[in-house]
Order: C-alpha cells, then sequence, then structure tokens
C-alpha cells in the first residue's frame, strides 16, 4: 500500500466513521425497529414489556442514523446528493416510518386508553415502513443504482430481507431482555426469522460480485481470497450457532444473552464484507471517497469534534445501557 | 408549480413543523430541573407531581422534536443539494458540532431522566435532567450560529465558487448570531410561560386542578410578565442589527417602498407588489424611524432601492405584525394575570373565568408568535440562501417537481394530523392528573390495616404492606 499524507487520508478516516456509525445504526435501531415489528404479535400486557425493553434506548439509537448521514453530507456532500437523489421517495417513506413510530411511542401510554390500539397499530406500520424502505435503500445502493428488471427485484428482496435481519435481532433482544412465557414467545419468533434473514445475507453477497466487476476482481483472486474466506465462513458458524441454541433450553436461562450477541457479531462481519466490496467508492464505480470529499481543512475541523466527544458518547451511552440492565421492567417516569 | 418553489414549501412545512417542539423543549428542560430542585429542596409534593406530569409533556414533546429533526438531516440534501457543495465546508463543521456535541448529549442521558428513577441516585437524576436540558440550549446554539452566517456571513472567502472559512470565531459569532441567539431562547421561555399558564388555567376550568396547578400557573405567569419586556428590548435590538446589515428584509417588514426620511408606522396596509405600493394604510407619522433610528427623522431604505433583491413583501409585513400582535398581547395577559393572581393571594380558583379562558387559549401563542418571527426571517432572506452571496434558486434539487409535491402532501398530512394529536393529547392529560392522583391516594389508603382490599392496585398494595 502506498503512503498516503495526512489530508489524503481523512476521507478514508471519514468513510470508516460515516461506515462505524451506520453499522451502530442498523444493530441499534435494528433491535428495536424489529421489536416494534413484532408489537401486534404479542398480548397487550406484553405490548408493554416490548415497549419497557426499549423505552430508554430508542432515541440514541436512532441519533447515529443522524450522525451517520450528517457525515455523508457534510464530508462527501457530492456522493450525498447522487445517493438521496437516486434514494428520494424511499428516504420519504422511510422518514415517515421512524416519524410515526417515534410518536406512537409516547402518544401510546398518554393518549385516551381506547386509542392504545390505534397508536400501537401506527407503531407497527412505522416500523416495518421504516425496516422495508431501508431495504430497498440497501438493494438499491449496493448494486449501483443499475437499470434494468432485476436491479427493483433485487431491491425487493432485500426489502423482505432486511426486516427480517431486524426481527431476528429484535426477537434475540427480548430473549435477553424478558422472562417467561414472553421469552418462550421471543424465542420461536427468532426462529422463524432466521431462514429470511440468512437467504438475503447470502443474496447480498451473491450478487455484488455479480453486478459489479470491481467488486468480483477483489474477492475472487489468490491469494486474497483465502484471507477473505475467514468472513463468510465465520458468519456462517455464527448464524449457525444462533440456530442451534434456539433450539435449547439454554436459550432460556443463563445463556440468554448469546443470539443476540452472535447476532450483533453477523451484522459486524457483513458490514465489513460490504465495506471490503465497496472501499474506495462511496457509489459503487462511480464515485471515489477522494472524488466525493469536502475540503481538508473542514474535515480536520469536524475530526477534532469527533476526537473528543465520541469517547463521551461512547462513555455515557454504556452507562445509560448498565441502569438499565438486566430484565425489562415496566417503565415508570421519574 | 414550479419544483424550486415546491421544494421551499416542503422545506418550510419541515422546519415549521419542527420549531413547534424544540421551542417547547429547550427551556422546558430547564424548567423541569427547577421543579425538581424545588421538589428536593423543599420536599413539598406539589412539585414533584409537577415534575412528574411536566416530564411526561417533555418527553412526547422531545419525541416529536427528534423524528422531525431527523426528517430535517435528510433535506438538507435532498431539497438544497447544492448548498452543501458550496456552503459545506462551513455548514458542515457546524451541523457536525451539533450532532456530536449536543444530540447525542440530551439523547444519551433522556432515558436516565425520564425513566431512571430508583436506579440512580438522586444526584445522578438531576445531573442527567441537567445534561438534557443543556444539550437541548447546545443545539440552539450551533444551528443558530449556522442560520445566522447565513443571514449575515463573516469570516470566509470565496475560492472559485466554493466557501473557505477564514476565522472560524468571525464565522460562528457573526454580527446577527448574539442577538438571534437570544431572540430565540427568549421565544422558547416565552412559549413555555405561557403553555404552562395554559394548560395549569385549563385544569381550573376543567375543575381539574391538582396540589401543583396554583404553583406552577404562578411560576408561568411570573416568568412570561418578567421576560416579554426583555424580549421586545432584545427584538428591538435585533431590529436595528437587521436594519444595517439587511435593510431590504426591514423595509418588506415595514412595507417602505421608496426611501424615506421620518417614516410612518404602518399599523395594516396591504403591500401591493405588482403596483409597488401599499393599500389601506393606518399609519402613526415617523414613528417607524423612530423605532429603527432613534430618530424622528431617520432614514430608512425603500424597497425600490433593491430590485430583484429584495424578499416578498406581504409575507414578511403580515408575519411582522402577527408577530408583535401576540407579543403585545402576552406582555398584557400576563401582567394582568400577575396582577390579579396576586390580589386573590395566588388562589387560582378566585381567578375570574374570562382570566382562564384567556389564558388558555393562549396555551400555544408562543408558538404562533415563533413561527411568524421565523418566516419573517427566513422569507426575509430571500431570494438568497447565503444573504447577498448564493442565490436559493442555485442550489435547489434536481428532482421532478411531481416528486416533489407527492412527497409534500404525505409531510403535511402526517404534520397536521399529529399537531391535532399533540394538543388534543396534552389538554387530556392535563384533564386526567387529578384522576391518576386520586387513585394513587387511594391506593395508599387501601394499603392502610383495616380497609377492605379490592382489585388491582389497592389489593396490590397491601400485598406488599403485610
Amino acid at each position: 500500500m502506498i503512503w498516503m499524507d495526512f489530508d489524503q487520508m481523512l476521507p478514508v478516516i471519514f468513510m470508516a466513521l460515516m461506515g462505524l456509525a451506520m453499522l451502530i445504526y442498523v444493530i441499534s435501531d435494528g433491535y428495536d425497529l424489529g421489536v416494534g415489528m413484532l408489537l401486534m404479535s404479542a398480548t397487550d400486557a406484553q405490548k408493554d414489556v416490548l415497549i419497557a425493553s426499549i423505552g430508554p434506548f430508542w432515541d440514541a439509537n436512532e441519533t447515529w442514523l443522524v450522525l451517520g448521514i450528517g457525515i455523508l453530507l457534510v464530508a462527501f456532500p457530492k456522493a450525498h446528493g447522487v445517493v438521496l437523489g437516486a434514494l428520494y421517495l424511499p428516504v420519504a417513506l422511510m422518514l415517515i416510518g421512524l416519524t410515526l413510530r417515534g410518536v406512537a411511542f409516547d402518544f401510546r401510554v398518554k393518549a385516551k386508553a381506547q386509542r392504545k390500539a390505534m397508536w400501537d397499530r401506527l407503531f407497527f406500520a412505522g416500523s416495518a415502513l421504516t425496516a422495508a424502505s431501508q431495504g430497498w435503500m440497501l438493494g438499491r445502493y449496493v448494486s449501483g443504482f443499475g437499470e434494468g428488471w432485476n436491479y427493483p427485484l433485487f431491491a425487493a428482496a432485500i426489502a423482505v430481507a432486511l426486516p427480517m435481519a431486524y426481527v431476528l435481532l429484535g426477537a434475540t433482544w427480548l430473549i435477553m431482555k424478558t422472562d417467561g412465557e414472553l421469552q418462550e414467545k421471543a424465542v420461536r419468533w427468532a426462529r422463524i426469522a432466521w431462514a429470511p434473514m440468512v437467504a438475503g445475507m447470502v443474496l447480498i453477497s451473491l450478487a455484488t460480485p455479480w453486478i459489479s466487476a470491481t467488486v468480483r476482481e477483489r474477492w475472487f483472486t489468490l491469494p486474497a481470497l483465502i484471507a477473505l474466506l475467514a468472513i463468510p465462513l465465520v458468519t456462517a458458524v455464527a448464524l449457525l450457532a444462533v440456530r442451534a441454541i434456539l433450539n435449547t433450553r439454554l436459550v432460556r436461562g443463563p445463556l440468554s444473552w448469546l443470539p443476540f450477541v452472535l447476532l450483533i457479531g453477523v451484522f459486524i462481519l457483513g458490514f465489513l464484507g460490504l465495506a471490503y466490496s465497496i472501499y474506495p467508492f462511496v457509489v459503487i464505480d462511480r464515485l471515489t471517497i477522494w472524488q466525493a470529499a469536502s475540503s481538508a481543512a473542514a474535515l480536520k475541523v469536524i475530526l477534532i469534534g469527533v476526537a473528543v466527544s465520541v469517547p463521551a458518547i461512547a462513555g455515557y451511552t454504556i452507562f445509560s445501557y448498565w441502569v438499565f440492565r438486566g430484565k425489562a421492567r415496566e417503565l415508570k417516569y421519574a | 408549480m414550479d419544483a424550486l418553489l415546491l421544494a421551499r414549501m416542503q422545506f418550510a412545512a419541515n422546519i415549521s413543523f419542527h420549531i413547534l417542539f424544540p421551542t417547547i423543549s429547550i427551556a422546558l428542560g430547564w424548567m423541569l430541573l427547577f421543579f425538581r430542585s424545588r421538589w428536593l429542596a423543599t420536599r413539598d409534593p406539589a412539585w414533584l407531581s409537577a415534575y412528574r406530569f411536566w416530564t411526561k409533556v417533555f418527553a412526547l414533546t422531545f419525541a416529536l422534536g427528534v423524528v422531525s429533526g431527523i426528517t430535517m438531516s435528510f433535506q438538507f440534501g435532498t431539497n438544497w443539494p447544492g448548498f452543501m457543495e458550496r456552503v459545506g465546508n462551513i455548514a458542515g463543521p457546524l451541523l457536525a458540532y451539533e450532532v456530536l456535541t449536543a444530540f447525542f448529549l440530551e439523547a444519551g442521558f433522556l432515558g436516565i431522566m425520564l425513566f431512571g428513577h430508583g436506579r440512580v441516585s438522586e444526584r445522578v437524576h438531576l445531573l442527567a435532567t441537567f445534561f438534557v436540558a443543556f444539550g437541548t440550549t447546545l443545539s440552539a446554539f450551533w444551528i443558530l450560529a449556522l442560520n445566522s452566517w447565513m443571514q449575515t456571513p463573516a469570516g470566509h472567502e470565496v475560492i472559485g465558487g466554493e466557501f473557505h472559512v477564514r476565522s472560524w470565531v468571525e464565522v460562528i459569532f457573526n454580527p446577527s448570531f448574539p442577538y438571534r441567539l437570544m431572540h430565540v431562547l427568549l421565544a422558547s421561555a416565552l412559549t413555555v410561560a405561557f403553555l404552562l399558564a395554559g394548560i395549569c388555567a385549563w385544569q381550573v376550568l376543567r375543575g381539574a386542578l391538582n396540589a401543583a396547578t396554583g404553583k406552577v400557573l404562578r411560576v408561568g405567569l411570573t416568568l412570561g410578565a418578567v421576560l416579554i419586556p426583555l424580549q421586545i428590548f432584545v427584538g428591538d435590538l435585533h431590529g436595528l442589527n437587521t436594519l444595517e446589515h439587511q435593510p431590504q428584509k426591514i423595509a418588506a417588514m415595514e412595507g417602505v417602498w421608496d426611501t424615506e426620511r421620518g417614516a410612518p408606522l404602518l399599523l395594516f396596509a396591504w403591500p401591493d407588489e405588482a403596483q409597488r405600493r401599499n393599500h389601506f394604510e393606518v399609519a402613526i407619522p415617523r414613528l417607524a424611524s423612530v423605532i429603527l433610528t432613534h430618530a424622528a427623522d431617520g432614514e430608512i431604505q425603500g424597497l425600490n432601492q433593491f430590485r430583484d433583491q429584495h424578499p416578498p413583501v406581504a409575507p414578511l409585513f403580515f408575519a411582522f405584525r402577527a408577530m408583535v400582535g401576540v407579543g403585545l398581547l402576552m406582555l398584557a395577559t400576563s401582567w394582568l394575570g400577575c396582577w390579579l393572581y396576586r390580589r386573590c393571594a395566588w388562589r387560582p380558583l378566585s381567578l375570574p373565568r374570562w382570566l382562564l379562558w384567556g389564558l388558555a387559549g393562549m396555551t400555544f401563542s408562543g408558538w404562533v408568535a415563533t413561527i411568524a418571527g421565523w418566516y419573517v426571517t427566513e422569507i426575509g432572506r430571500q431570494p438568497f440562501i447565503v444573504y447577498g452571496l448564493l442565490r436559493t434558486a442555485d442550489v435547489a434539487s434536481t428532482q421532478p417537481a411531481s416528486m416533489i409535491g407527492f412527497t409534500l402532501a404525505m409531510y403535511v398530512t402526517l404534520y397536521l394530523a399529529l399537531i391535532v394529536s399533540y394538543v388534543s393529547v396534552l389538554a387530556y392529560m392535563a384533564q386526567k392528573a387529578e384522576g391518576e392522583a386520586e387513585g394513587e391516594a387511594e391506593a395508599d389508603a387501601e394499603a392502610a390495616p383495616g380497609s377492605a382490599p379490592r382489585a388491582g392496585a389497592g389489593a396490590l398494595a397491601q400485598g406488599l404492606a403485610t
């Protein structure tokens, strides 16, 4: 690798930061979107527990999306125009979904009791709409916004698979955060969502090299292939382990945290694979991160802010999860 | 309609909806800190009950602010793609600092503030409340720095059409920033003052008052009475600053077409941009010059000096009058209210019904003034997005008009439904508060030995007590 000077490194650093923000977003909002999509499958009493398990966190989870999109906007303004221009409608649908679920979460306990069922349905619908729009966007993005009959079909498949991945993540979150009957239900939900999620991952892994020659060359050349094989292999082992644990009794006991943690690992590996495919492009085969980046002066100013604030954010996020550790209890305003 | 106008309407719809909620949550966060501190200092349960009720209002308000804020973070790029490409070096870091220092702080501690009671110590909880309040205010600081820079740009240089920073201190503390920040923070405090007073008045009217009602009403009225004169003073300073840096905005606000000395203050008029004159003028001679230049024959530049470079006149003219009108109404109501409330020894039930209805009617008056004020300053910047340097039309979206129109219709429908839900749920919560408190008291009574247990909370309490 050729040594780059610091100014040239800056877009790489920001691409990594944006990826990190998006990864944290997908995992953290992923589990609470998943819980949202499971809401209608629970009894009325269980619904309150479902909501209580994500109540203290959802707001901070969504802030990672603002950061990710914010970095795209401020660090790669030219890519922001291309990406969000191409995804104009699904972005609007996602925003409607996010708005609905964010407010329904609060309205459902504050409005008249007879309205609660309506807000519950809106919470579910908003979560599903958000997840499906994100799936569609992911499908369009990784296929380079290509034209032709097969591209929308691919995006539609991901628009089904990503919500399933979120449902699986949400179900494993619930396995960890609940007990008793609800926990058993969550185990059943997780078993149902497992296969579609795996199918989606396989589909993305096959489709990206098929669509882009650049990606194909990066993966299928020796000896790189041998080293890279670790990513899909470990992912497969983790996914199979999740499925296996779901069948044992341990999942309702001491190992209730394990499926969720394994799945986080799967998301991280999937993300690394995708990042390796796409780098150094920010829009596949069209725009590299250097072509799209802001001036080095602006990026340096932002980097100072990142260096100071991200450790603090990590600190108080961990603190918040620690305060609300253990099985979900009823939420009461102080 | 053309795509530019639709893009502007869509952005305006979103930002108008969004601003309603931060306007409440900025000052309400500090108000909660105040309620909680009073409870800890006095152990008067009325303050705790005030804290509990207004925390729920805060949670709801905050959620609406967050979701509409997420939409905004996307619309910066989807509606004004050229803006970031040209001004990204300045706007980017300011927005990034808002997300990094303010959004995460408030979102990170919100969970502990809302639900952390009993899981963390009282001190940590109070600290979490402080961080949330501080975060909301810090967010106002960054976004207003950017907004003010777009109004009165400074500290930059333009190289090949792209803006670069020469001095961050000059960019952030640009000429209009201190005035705008003060004006907006005071607007937030006044909005909350009238929200508190209005909801309490509503509780008295509906016979749903609780221990906190009288106290919170007093806080709201006092806060309003103290801050509104200050706001009028700051608003005047802000106006003088605008006259110095953006004379055409003032000319449109005052409906002045030709440059004149000793300009009259128009109480009402119908500005006609086609004929470039006003109809139906009702005016006080020389007063505009006195207010704006503090001299009876002071000169005010007219719109005709800025052909093609001035904002649309009628929206500014009317929005400005709406803002000032609501401000004067706030002055009258809060002073009268304070005086009457003191005369009946701070007993809310002794207040005259007409005053209570007046206060209830003004519950959301802060919203009206805030939105009107924002329209004055934002429409007043047109046709520029960065005043004098970059035209809005040059950075607009290239999306087809039909697409923007379709999504605009979706957003507006959703926003209207949510505003209706918000207001009606607030009214419902205000009336319900008493019932809840009664329920808790009953539960306590039933837990006492000897009383027959009923179902639900009472039985549970009994079980816990034995």
